[in-house]
Parts: structure tokens; sequence; C-alpha cells
């Protein structure tokens, strides 16, 4: 543990959202004090459990769109593609079969999704809330209030584990 | 200096047309001249100057003195009457004097009513028609502009009134600004006649600006002109106003290089929805003073890069300049701004000032030029998650001209472009402290992010200390120990 908080304590802070599209599938939203987002898996997620093993990743979610395609550019990142909370940002494929689509979380424009994942999809399960990261989405001005609106905070989400775990006992 | 004397005793006494006529031919200035030999042509003879012009309107009235009943000049709009007189450059200088400016010379300033430049031009084309019944021809630059000949008039007046020289390459400057709101109207045919020199109005401005006049007038035929505008123009009821006088001195730049001791100082004022977060900044403490011992209106600081808050410059310190916009004192010697200087580095402990000095505006072209291309030095104090001993970080030591990929910090990328930036780190040194901490100094080139480097920014920066030690890094401190750009020209003090 650190004796200080890290650059993740320091100048983040930290929202979860869970069962986004399916039950259990929660992520962690990284919102730093300039209104810029990281968005992380949380550790109760499927993909982050002992056991499974990342086969692919994929950026293509439809036809007509690949997040790695997202460009952006100058100051005011002009072309970004716009995301709404649902938007996908990638396939999660296991070796198990399993497929798990990946949500924006929140509105706003993509500034990048990690391309690290694609050389190297297990950093995603050794460092999730850092070096892991899913992507960097930069709400609008006047929204950066209220994205954080219906997230829950750490200790909410916590609850809302114990709840999972004395529900299925 | 002669024909101002001369036009200025003319416009006191009123002597009649062919004394004047002589004198005009024995002036000296201007250089370009015409004769004018035919002078019986009533108010259609004008412009050699106003003052001709005055003389025949009076004398067709009656030989009564000016000031009870001249009439407004169709042609300068009362410029070379009403504002010539020694009751205006009074005025004029009481207001200069007033604003208690410090100054050696100056150079005056007057912004006519664009309107003039058309009754200008209306009577060069009749002086230029009566030259040709006489075979002579009559360029519009063989005329002494208006505007020239009020300078010469009122030069020596505001000279005497001031006690200064007047020099075109005066920092001083007074200006007065006239307007003639009866007229304005006057310019519009050339917006039809021409529309393509005449842009949209900025704001409240109006389109008719002394260029676009000027500009139109230039392409317009004669034939169109006299169309729309009367030769000669039409007497005005009101003489000119003046609108507006105004001194400024040209601004002054002072350089110097600053060090800063706190970890809680931004560079700039920190003002979030109209509340500051942090007290003071770098360049309000410098400025400070020197805003009230040079007594401007402002100031624009500027610096050769700059640190975050929680970042301490050490060293020499980092070069910057002020420039300090309409400053009302500008003459300070050697020792008075050591003087300042110090007056600075008593006032706070956060930072400390060197090299004080003036410089010219060129100057700073020079400070940020290096802030791109000289080096910076860097101590870092570095915690590693991992237990290391201190054969762990010796190998820092060996690294050279390190490559690194950054892409645009988070912390920055609300307010700048996404963007992968390439820079070295030249050398580095490392000093083991215990099994979780190192200082790390280093040399790197300008605009490397130095804290990105050590915590990695989420693997956004590559490599970083984490990646090169297989650990998870984070940066606890950071000094700027020098800025290798050797300017300003250090004093010894």
């Amino acid at each position: 543990m650190a004796a200080v908080p890290g650059v993740t304590e320091r100048y983040f802070t930290r929202w979860y959202k869970t069962d986004v599209g399916q039950p259990r599938e929660d992520y962690c939203i990284l919102q730093h004090s300039n209104r810029i987002c990281v968005i992380t898996l949380a550790e109760s997620h499927p993909v982050l459990q002992k056991g499974k093993t990342i086969k692919n990743i994929n950026y293509q979610v439809t036809a007509h769109c690949s997040r790695l395609q997202n460009k952006v550019s100058g100051k005011s990142k002009r072309g970004a593609q716009f995301l709404t909370a649902l938007a996908p940002l990638c396939r999660i494929s296991c070796s198990d079969g399993e497929e798990y689509t990946i949500h924006s979380c929140i509105r706003g424009r993509l500034m990048e999704v990690n391309e690290n994942l694609l050389n190297n999809p297990a950093i995603l399960q050794e460092k999730p809330s850092t070096e892991g990261y899913i992507a960097v989405v930069l709400p609008k001005f006047e929204e950066s209030k209220i994205v954080t609106q219906g997230l829950l905070t750490r200790e909410e989400y916590e609850g809302i584990l114990l709840h999972r775990l004395n529900s299925s006992s | 200096m002669d024909l101002l004397r001369e036009l200025h005793d003319f416009l006191e006494n009123n002597k009649d047309k062919d004394d004047i006529l002589y004198r005009n031919e024995a002036a000296d200035p201007p250089s370009k001249r015409i004769r004018l030999e035919n002078t019986e042509e009533g108010t259609e003879d004008l412009n050699q100057n106003g003052a001709l012009q005055h003389t025949l309107v009076v004398n067709d009235g009656n030989a009564a003195p000016e000031n009870l009943t001249l009439t407004v000049c169709n042609v300068c709009l009362g410029v070379l009457q009403e504002f010539c007189e020694a009751d205006f450059v009074k005025k004029v200088c009481q207001n200069v004097n007033s604003a208690e400016y410090e100054f050696t010379s100056f150079v005056f300033s007057v912004s006519l009513p664009p309107q003039l430049s058309v009754r200008e031009h209306a009577a060069w084309l009749l002086v230029k028609q009566e030259m040709g019944k006489q075979g002579l021809s009559l360029a519009k630059d063989d005329i002494v502009q208006l505007k020239e000949a009020y300078k010469w008039i009122i030069h020596p007046l505001f000279s005497e009134e001031l006690g200064v020289p007047a020099d075109g390459k005066s920092l001083f400057d007074v200006s007065v600004v006239f307007a003639h709101p009866e007229t304005d109207e006057d310019c519009h045919f050339l917006a039809t006649a021409h529309p393509d020199c005449f842009k949209p109005a900025k704001k409240k401005q109006s389109v008719f600006t002394r260029m676009a006049v000027i500009k139109a007038l230039e392409k317009i035929k004669e034939e169109d002109f006299r169309k729309h505008f009367p030769c000669p123009p039409n007497a005005p009821k009101n003489f000119c106003t003046v609108v507006e006088i105004q001194c400024t001195n040209s601004a002054i730049f002072v350089a110097g290089r600053y060090n800063k001791y706190s970890r809680n100082l931004p560079q700039t004022p920190w003002i979030i929805d109209g509340k500051r977060k942090l007290e003071s900044s770098v360049e309000e403490l410098i400025s400070e003073h020197l805003m009230t011992e040079f007594k401007a209106d402002s100031f624009n600081f500027s610096s050769s890069g700059r640190e975050d808050v929680d970042v301490r410059t050490l060293g020499k310190g980092r070069p910057f300049t002020i420039e300090l916009v309409n400053p009302h004192r500008v003459q300070f010697t050697a020792e008075e701004m050591k003087g300042l200087q110090q007056k600075i580095n008593s006032s706070s402990d956060k930072i400390q000032v060197r090299d004080l000095q003036l410089v010219t505006r060129e100057a700073i072209g020079h400070m940020k030029k290096g802030e791109q291309e000289k080096t910076k030095t860097y101590s870092a104090l570095i915690w590693t998650d991992k237990s290391i001993q201190k054969e762990d970080i010796a190998f820092l030591d060996d690294v050279k001209e390190l490559k690194l990929d950054q892409k645009t910090p988070l912390r920055v990328l609300h307010r700048r472009p996404l963007a992968v930036r390439t820079r070295v780190i030249h050398t580095m040194t490392s000093e083991y402290i215990d099994e979780h901490h190192f200082r790390l100094n280093l040399k790197t080139q300008a605009g490397t992010y130095i804290k990105e480097f050590v915590h990695g920014d989420f693997g956004r920066t590559k490599p970083n200390i984490g990646s090169l030690m297989n650990t998870t890094a984070d940066i606890l401190e950071l000094d700027v120990e020098s800025v290798d750009v050797d300017w300003p020209p250090a004093l010894d003090n």
C-alpha cells in the first residue's frame, strides 16, 4: 500500500455503475478534477474474476463504427465520436466462449480507447485501474456536473456488493 | 519653420491675399509646392494651405475680425481655424500635465474625420481644374495635406507649452481625436460607388474608416466624384469638435529571473467562478511593485516556460519579462532597478528575483525561443511500490538520450489537443534513500512532462519509471534545478 495517496486518489474521484447492460457488469469511472473521465472495469466485473482468460478485444462495435478510427483534433476535440451512456466501446471475448460488451457509462466525446489492450489484453486484468483502462471520455462542458448523476459512490458500490453476497447465500 | 510662423501670423492678422502669395513662394518647407498664379476664383482657391481659403471667405463677406464672423471653412471644417489657437493648445497641455507623465519629447497624433479627405479631394479637383485652364498640371501629392499643415502649425505651439521637442520617434504620444457628426454622411456616396473598399463594421464603429475612404477616393473617377459631391463643398454650420485627448507612453519591458520556493503558488491567479482558489501568484508577487513604481495601467507577464503550483524553481531561476503598459514613469537608473529588486525580494519569501533590468521588446523573442529549444534539469523524489535496493536504481545513471512518447497528459487534456509528443531525457542520476524512495536528477529536452514520466499517466507515457523498473512508481516532490537559457544577461548583484 502506498504511504501517500497515489495519482488516482490525489486527482480523481471514483464513481461506480453496476449491472450495466447485464447483471454484475460493473464499472468504475475515474473523474479528474478537470472533468475528464477514465472508464475502467470495477473489480467485481466478470472479466476480472479468477480463471477468466481474455482471448480478444474488438473495437469494431458496429459495421460502420470502429473506436480505433476515432480521430480528435484541436483544443475543442473536433471529430470525436459522441457517446451516450450505453454506447459500446468494445467487445471482449474470453476463452470460455463468453462475450462481454463494454459500455461508455457516461455521455461525452470519446478521446481515446486504450490501444495497449490490443497488444496486451492481459494488462486489463493485471492493472484494471491504471494501465488497463478502457477509454478516456470528455463530457460536454455544460454537462460536466450532471454527468455523474446516477453514478454510485464507493460506499454505495460496496453496499451493493454486500447485498449481492447476502442475497445469494 | 518660416512657413509655420507665417501661417500662424496670417491666421492672427488676416493679411490680404497678394501678400500671402508672395510669402508662400518664398517659404521653405514644404518641398512639394505649386505656383498659384490665379487667385481670383473666390472660394475655389483652396488647399495650398487652408489659410488661403480663409482669407477669401472672410473678404467675400466683410472685413470684420475673425472671431466674430468667421464662418466654418468648408474644407478643413475648422481644424485650421479654431484648433490652431493658443487656447486650444493650452487646454490640451493642461490635460497632458495633469496626467502626470514623465517624458522628454512627444509625438502628436491627430485623428481627423474621414469626410475631411473627401473635402480635400473636392478642393484638389477644383484647383486642378483651374490650373488646367492655365495649361498647368496638379497631381494630388503636389498638394500639402491638411493633417501635415496642421501639424506644422501646432507642433511648435505644443513644444513651447510642454517644454520638450516634438519627435516622430518619441515614446510619448499625445493624441487628439476630432469629429464632425454634421458631415458624416459626406462619405456615404463612396460606398455606393466603390463598395469593395468598405469592410463590414465591427461592433459600434463606422464602416467609413479613414483608410477605406482614402482607398475609395483613389479609385473613384473624377466625373463620378463630381456627380455626387459638390465642388466646392458645402459650408457646414458648426466647427469640428474634439472628442478625445489622450496621452500614452509606449510600453516598457522589465526582465529578470525568478526563483519559486513555495509548493502552493500558481504562476497566474487561480480563480474559478469568481473565487480565488489559492492566494496570490508568481506574476502578481513580482509585478505588484513594478506597477507601483512605473505607475503603469496594466502588465503582461511572460516567462520561459512555467512550473506547476506544487513545484519549486531553484538554481538561477527562470527567465521572465513583464510588459508594463502605459507607464507614467519611464526613467530608471541601474541603481534604482537594483533597489526595486531588493524591494521585491524583501516583501515575499515565496519568490525571489535576480538580474532585474530594462530590456527591449525584441527581448521577448529570445526568451520564448529558449522555451522550446533549451534543456531543463530537475530533481524528483520518487516512491516505488516494490521494495528496492541501491543496485536496482544504478542502471538509471547509464541511460542516455532516452526517447519518450508522451500522450497529452490527462491532467491537461481538457485544454490541450490530444497528441503524442516525442521527448528526450538526456541524462539521469539517482540517489538511493530507502526501500521505497529514491531521488532522481534528470536533464531533459524542453517540453518534457516529468511527473508523467515517473508515474506513467495510465501507461500513456512510455517508457516511464514504472515500466523501466517493473513496479508502480509515483512522484512525491519535483523541483526545477535549472532552466538552461542564458538570458537575460546576468548582473553582478
